[in-house]
């Protein structure tokens, strides 16, 4: 026989209902049904767009106007992801993060400074322990677009797990909008807050 | 700090009715026709504009709500920064302004001065002078503006005026609804309600006075009815819309959130009143609660020509406005909206 736990969240407002049906469906470790009692049909909403997500069995039922039920199933198993957890902790040790800003490296002869740059981005992949995050902006953006010599380097260490990301502003001005080979696109909100967060930024 | 404002009850833009039923009510009053108002409900814009001589119309409008964060102060900011978009939405410049205020009578009235101080230096930063107001003894604190404001009657943006072939630049990152949403729970990082503090209490004013030497076709302040509902409101019936998601700004951390589910109502009833006009390419959950998103005090959505597009969005980043191209109007297909 399944475990049946009842959630009450009459008179919570979301995102309360959804918050506390999520508590109810991890600590069910065994598996289990959660019913979750909420009194406005946007919540019923919301509670079937989670379980949709988490790909769980859900049903609802409408008792009167203001009082809904939702069931939904779970086998167990939801432990809350602990990986998500510590993003307040900034971890000190391996936040290093690399700004590119220029298709080249130094100042002087720009033919020398893209040779350089290339070295200087397959110098990286072979760090021992590798950069967070790469961000390219203004020049930059030709690194990680068609026709950039550093595609390979860059890609193998995506695949390691370090984020690339180039500045769409930059992608758009120069015209590289749909040439992007390696990576993600970000904007400056994003790039102040990996830099302002990273424990040590180089520039080549 | 102690808990200074314990009614934050999920404020903001959060806080407004619902589109659905305020067109339902809204298409049942009586107009009257005036053919000096240029800009009345019809269009669903964002602000009044009366024509008072053949050069000068003024600009009106009117926005408050409850708290979405604790600091009364900054509530203050936010709620004007909020009201004052209206006035740079339509191309006008900020005259004077009223204060709406709705406080409990046993509060602290020194929380009800940190709010007005609040709102009356953003006023003032948009150029304006703060002329009066009217409070009431209410259960819930809500505050907001009523904003005059003047415009050429030929240099008014309507926010229905885009074209096909359009770019389409948003000014703003997304996403304020659901990092203040996970405030309310405990759970946004520092970071994030920094972010979008700093993103509720910047003046529209900044990107709006990039616009004059382009030929805006239309414009509007992204806030309740989210991102999509917004551009829906832009498109009318005669043309569609291709997002490129890939593009669009919004707050690193929202994306995290709304993985975590929490999810506003607005956001729901925002997905609900435009149904299936809007078509998503992509499999993005996160994505698409962000643009359902209703913003507090969110960024302009500007429609120019394509060709314009690029000397703006160099403009926009000189005055700091970090904007991006997020898509252009489309012919009309099926699908109101794409997104791809």
């Amino acid at each position: 026989m399944a475990k049946t736990v009842k959630v009450d969240a009459l008179g919570d407002q979301c995102p309360i209902p959804v918050v506390k049906t999520k508590k109810a469906l991890e600590e069910l470790t065994e598996g289990g049904v959660v019913q979750t009692h909420v009194d406005n049909e946007i919540a019923v909403q919301n509670l079937t767009k989670m379980a949709k997500q988490k790909a769980l069995e859900c049903s609802s039922e409408k008792i009167d106007d203001r009082h809904y039920v939702v069931t939904i199933k779970t086998e167990g198993g939801m432990e809350p992801e602990e990986e998500q957890a510590p993003v307040c902790i900034p971890d000190a040790r391996g936040n290093l993060v690399v700004a590119v800003d220029s298709a080249t490296m130094g100042e002087g002869n720009d033919e020398l400074g893209k040779v350089l740059m290339k070295g200087f981005i397959y110098a990286l992949s072979q760090l021992e322990e590798l950069p967070k995050t790469i961000l390219f902006y203004n020049g930059g953006a030709t690194i990680t677009t068609e026709g950039s010599d550093s595609l390979e380097d860059l890609k193998s260490m995506e695949a390691q797990g370090v984020a690339i990301k180039t500045c769409g502003t930059c992608l758009n001005y120069y015209g590289l909008s749909d040439k992007l080979q390696v990576g993600e696109v970000t904007n400056m909100y994003d790039i102040v807050e990996t830099l302002a967060s990273a424990s040590k930024v180089i520039k080549p | 700090m102690d808990e200074k404002i314990t009614f934050c009850k999920g404020g903001g833009c959060t806080a407004k009715l619902g589109p659905a039923a305020l067109q339902r009510v809204l298409g049942k009053i009586p107009r009257k026709y005036d053919p000096d108002l240029l800009i009345g409900y019809d269009s669903s814009d964002d602000a009044a504009v009366y024509r008072v001589r053949e050069d000068l119309a003024i600009v009106q409008t009117l926005d408050f709500f409850p708290p979405m964060v604790e600091d009364p102060y900054l509530f203050g900011q936010i709620a004007a920064t909020n009201a004052l978009s209206d006035i740079y939405a339509m191309g006008g410049e900020v005259k004077t302004a009223l204060n709406i205020v709705c406080f409990p009578e046993h509060y602290d009235m020194n929380i009800l001065g940190e709010i007005i101080q609040g709102g009356t230096e953003k006023v003032h930063e948009a150029g304006g002078v703060l002329a009066g107001g009217h409070s009431i003894a209410d259960a819930d604190v809500k505050y907001g503006l009523s904003v005059m404001g003047t415009i050429h009657p030929d240099k008014i943006y309507p926010n229905d005026g885009g074209k096909e072939g359009d770019c389409l630049i948003l000014t703003k990152p997304l996403g304020v609804g659901i990092v203040c949403t996970a405030n309310r729970v405990q759970a946004a990082s520092e970071a994030a309600m920094e972010a979008a503090i700093r993103s509720m209490t910047t003046l529209n004013k900044y990107a709006a006075s990039c616009l004059g030497n382009y030929s805006i076709h239309g414009c509007t302040d992204v806030t309740g009815f989210s991102f999509l509902g917004h551009l829906s409101e832009m498109l009318g019936e005669k043309y569609s819309a291709l997002i490129d998601s890939r593009q669009v700004p919004y707050i690193p951390q929202a994306r995290q959130y709304a993985d975590e589910f929490l999810l506003t109502a607005a956001a729901q009833r925002n997905r609900n009143f435009l149904g299936d006009q809007v078509e998503f390419q992509m499999e993005d959950f996160a994505m698409e609660e962000i643009l359902f998103d209703p913003q507090t005090s969110g960024g302009l959505l500007i429609a120019l020509p394509q060709e314009e597009g690029e000397a703006l969005m160099g403009d926009l980043l000189k005055m700091n406005v970090s904007g991006a191209i997020v898509g252009e109007i489309t012919e009309k297909h099926s699908k109101k909206i794409i997104v791809k």
